[in-house]
């Protein structure tokens, strides 16, 4: 039994804890808004947030997320009118093609935000690793410069998501 | 077991390449809407659904694989419905087939998306199905208001009676419009002049849903009591299975079945890839479980031996000899022996895979008498004969959803996928979800073909190119193809009509077929992406040799605006001059000619894909033997842009797919077994390999739409290769690009 807190609701795994929480997430708790793409943690289309960090799902057994917190994409938003500033800037400049690699895009981008709140290029090209197989990097490095920006208002509002 | 012989063509590529008559019937037109007269409710046809609180819904009958048809193709129907944009909301029809006395014939037109058709093929029709609903509702109107037709016009949403100085909502019209007989004629379009949706800059209707994480992909798909399935599939191509032992697969928890799943015999066409063993359970991972647990033998293969190293030898070796030549103008020994200068090159291009980011998947339920099918796809009725011949069900019983694709690149062309999840459902009679890994994705593909191309040219005294061969030794896409006799096996690689035919007279195309053991299929702009950078190489290997600047040579090639008759896949003619355009532009934007820092270079190519018109031109640096891209600009002729911010997505989006696969992508075949297996060894360009200064135009050209998802890919690669010349003098004559340099 693996019980963990995930998009703020308890869940708990009574299966073989060396299954990845990827697996879990999607076929268990049916959320399928985290996607498979390699399995070995190259694609990062499977990336949630353990305790707020981007983590690849893919390759973290379950045993390992025990009382931890997890948040999807699912959660990310504070409602479906109060998108996530990432959210929100991957909107403004209409990042997705076929959108698969997306939500992986948009929670390392949150994480990523979290360690450099001004970023540049070099920083993006650093440390973005996800996969789109659509090429839809031009946006998505707009999109994260937006972000970053979007983030810095709603921080001055004392919006502190 | 041949299942191409029917009505419905394999897919849509090979039958709009295989002629316009029976393309002609492919789109049956407006009858079908006739059906909306005995629809419930406030429903006009099938493609448009009025609410009487005027909510619009379209419907959207062609697979979304990200290259923007469900925002695109109901723009031409809102366009024409008269309606705000903001109102419409767009619901993903399934495949519509009704059987006829010759077969099957289509219900809600011609679905399945590639060769860049899904705009074109549907430019017409569309229109037509919003101005006929438009039409209907206009005569509602008339007729409640005891007026006549002219007096009648709409605004957005409304049909308004000026005479009377009265406005009607369209849903307080809807369900007097569908009891009304539809019209025999066309009815008449709109002006371009008068667009107000078509052409502006839309968002993705689905955005907020992708960003969201709510959007359903096929490997979404959860129904009730179903299974999850995976097939451990031969590593060694064309093996079969000897045995196997599954014991220890059976004790795995949630591992419900196993069982051997047979592939097609050698050379027969590919209802699925391979030979193998599925497993079925209560979740992926158990599955996954399962199949690592099992322990199988595999019969000897023929394709034991295959290797891509003797591949490249011995098509090497075919261009020392004679191939078959499949075009000759003019008179081109003579040429080449009058020539004053003549230029010889090789060219190698790789296998490639497909690798969309969503594994192929797919839900199939066999009952008795009826089967439903969920599938991302690009070819709906590829997968329902597919899961027709696996079961035997009548067509018409055979329900296929459409799920939103995560990327098709045409490798859901192919339905492979689909018999394999049918193959499983019939034999344990179970709803289950058949799930490909990464791994499973890479080694069992229809791949890019690979081949080495032999290029000729003899110039006069003045540089002026008088003779042309290309010779093509490759492994031809139609392998396997059910009814491809040999001598067609060229159709697949060389297009004729393709550039320089009827530019440069003395033209011979020659051609030599490998038989490797690989399976092959159609991947993103397939003749294109090969023949583009071969061409624009040796464009620029000639002025070098020649002395010209490779610019003003290829102006000079393309020459003026004209149209030149085309039979190849995409559009009836060829207008070389709109290159020259889109080259020009390119080459001013990233300001070619000016003077560059030492180690940096700039590389132009332009290039005609299916009925599009292209140009890249990049600027590199290369430091240490370490490659840059510096700046790209991109920009594509697609005649009426009609969803600008998709053409402006596909363009960077090909720019990317181009660069990414010409740096370090192809798969190497050895012992018969495909070498690579995941993004480690397969590597998928991130975002770091492109720059920040990257412009992405789009140039308009009259009021006809071409297709834009595959033309900003070819002329990508070339560019690059070019720049690099420019940069070092390093010419690059094989891909990838990471085997000369560092990437």
């Amino acid at each position: 039994m693996t019980a963990f807190r995930i998009n703020d609701k308890p869940f708990s795994f009574d299966g073989d804890d060396s299954t990845p929480l990827l697996w879990v997430i999607r076929d268990e708790l049916n959320m399928t808004g985290t996607k498979y793409g390699c399995g070995i943690g190259q694609c990062g289309a499977c990336t949630v947030h353990i305790n707020g960090k981007a983590q690849r799902s893919c390759i973290t057994p379950v045993a390992a997320v025990a009382d931890q917190t997890i948040t999807t994409i699912e959660g990310l938003a504070k409602s479906d009118d109060d998108l996530h500033p990432v959210q929100r800037a991957w909107l403004e400049f209409d990042v997705p093609q076929c959108g698969y690699c997306q939500a992986g895009q948009i929670m390392a981008t949150v994480d990523f935000l979290k360690r450099f709140p001004n970023p540049s290029d070099d920083d993006i090209d650093s440390n973005m690793t996800n996969i789109c197989r659509c090429g839809t990097y031009a946006r998505i490095r707009k999109a994260i410069h937006r972000a970053a920006e979007l983030s810095r208002q709603a921080s001055e509002t004392g919006d502190s998501q | 077991m041949n299942v191409a012989n029917e009505t419905l063509a394999l897919n849509r590529r090979e039958f709009l390449i295989a002629g316009a008559t029976a393309a002609g019937g492919f789109l049956l037109g407006l009858p079908h809407i006739g059906s909306a007269k005995d629809a419930d409710g406030g429903k006009i046809g099938f493609f448009v659904q009025i609410e009487p609180d005027g909510k619009i819904i379209i419907g959207s009958n062609q697979p979304e694989i990200g290259q923007g048809v469900r925002t695109a193709l109901p723009m031409l129907v809102a366009e024409e419905l008269d309606v705000d944009w903001s109102q419409v909301s767009i619901r993903q029809m399934p495949l519509g087939i009704v059987k006829v006395d010759e077969g099957y014939t289509w219900k809600y037109g011609g679905q399945g998306v590639g060769g860049s058709t899904g705009l074109t093929s549907n430019w017409d029709y569309m229109r037509e199905v919003g101005a006929t609903a438009r039409g209907q509702l206009i005569k509602a109107a008339a007729q409640r208001l005891n007026v006549d037709e002219s007096d009648c016009s709409t605004r957005p949403g409304v049909v308004v009676c000026e005479s009377l100085n009265i406005e009607i909502p369209y849903g307080d019209l809807a369900s007097d419009a569908a009891a009304l007989p539809l019209p025999e004629e066309s009815p008449p379009l709109k002006s371009i002049d008068d667009y107000r949706i078509v052409g502006t800059r839309l968002k993705t209707i689905d955005a907020r849903d992708i960003v969201t994480g709510k959007t359903k992909y096929g490997v979404d798909t959860v129904q009730p009591d179903m299974r999850y399935a995976v097939i451990a599939r031969a590593p060694v191509l064309n093996a079969t299975v000897k045995g196997f032992d599954d014991t220890k697969a059976r004790k795995v928890s949630g591992v419900l079945d196993v069982f051997e799943i047979k592939g097609p015999a050698m050379g027969e066409p590919y209802l699925i890839l391979a030979s193998g063993v599925a497993v079925v359970a209560t979740s992926t991972w158990a599955a996954m479980q399962g199949r690592d647990a099992l322990s199988i033998e595999w019969h000897d293969s023929p394709s034991a031996s295959d290797s891509t190293d003797a591949f490249w030898e011995e098509n090497e070796a075919m261009l020392d000899g004679e191939g078959q030549v499949v075009l000759d103008d003019g008179d081109f020994p003579a040429a080449m022996a009058a020539a004053d200068k003549t230029v010889t090159r090789r060219y190698r291009v790789p296998f490639v895979n497909h690798a969309p980011l969503e594994p192929q998947n797919c839900y199939a339920y066999v009952q008795e008498d009826k089967c439903h099918i969920i599938a991302p796809t690009q070819s709906p009725s590829g997968a329902s004969r597919s899961a027709h011949a696996v079961t035997g069900i009548a067509r018409e019983n055979i329900h296929v959803d459409m799920t939103r694709v995560g990327g098709g690149f045409g490798r859901r062309l192919t339905t492979d996928y689909v018999a394999e999840a049918a193959m499983i459902s019939k034999h344990t009679g179970w709803p289950i979800k058949l799930m490909w890994s990464r791994e499973d994705d890479v080694k069992n593909d229809f791949y890019r073909p690979a081949g080495v191309h032999e290029m000729q040219a003899g110039l006069d005294s003045a540089g002026k190119v008088t003779a042309w061969t290309q010779r093509l030794a490759s492994a031809s896409k139609y392998y396997r193809r059910p009814n491809m006799p040999d001598e067609n096996l060229f159709g697949a690689e060389l297009y004729i009509d393709d550039f320089p035919r009827r530019i440069v007279e003395n033209l011979r195309l020659e051609y030599f077929n490998h038989k490797i053991g690989l399976p092959r299929g159609s991947w993103r702009a397939p003749a294109h992406t090969a023949n583009a950078w071969v061409i624009q190489s040796f464009i620029d290997e000639i002025a070098h040799e020649s002395g010209q600047d490779p610019l003003a040579l290829r102006l000079e090639l393309y020459g003026e605006e004209r149209e030149l008759e085309y039979t190849n896949h995409g559009a009836p003619t060829f207008n070389p001059g709109r290159l020259a355009r889109l080259a020009k532009f390119v080459a001013e934007r990233i300001g070619y000619g000016k003077e560059l820092p030492d180690g940096h270079g700039i590389g132009i190519a332009s290039h005609f894909t299916f009925g599009g018109y292209c140009a890249h031109a990049i600027e590199v640096s290369v430091t240490d033997g370490r490659l840059s891209i510096e700046r790209i600009v991109a920009a594509i002729d697609c005649g009426l842009a009609v969803h600008p911010n998709a053409v402006e997505a596909q363009l960077q989006g090909g720019t990317i797919d181009g660069i990414s696969t010409a740096l370090g992508l192809q798969i190497t075949v050895k012992d018969g077994q495909v070498q690579q297996s995941n993004f480690h060894d397969y590597p998928l360009a991130r975002i770091a390999r492109f720059p920040e200064r990257f412009e992405a135009h789009i140039l308009p050209y009259n009021d006809t739409p071409t297709g834009v998802g595959e033309m900003g890919l070819p002329t990508a690669a070339p560019a690059l290769t070019n720049a690099i010349f420019n940069a070092t003098g390093l010419r690059i004559r094989s891909l990838p690009i990471s085997e000369h340099l560092q990437v």
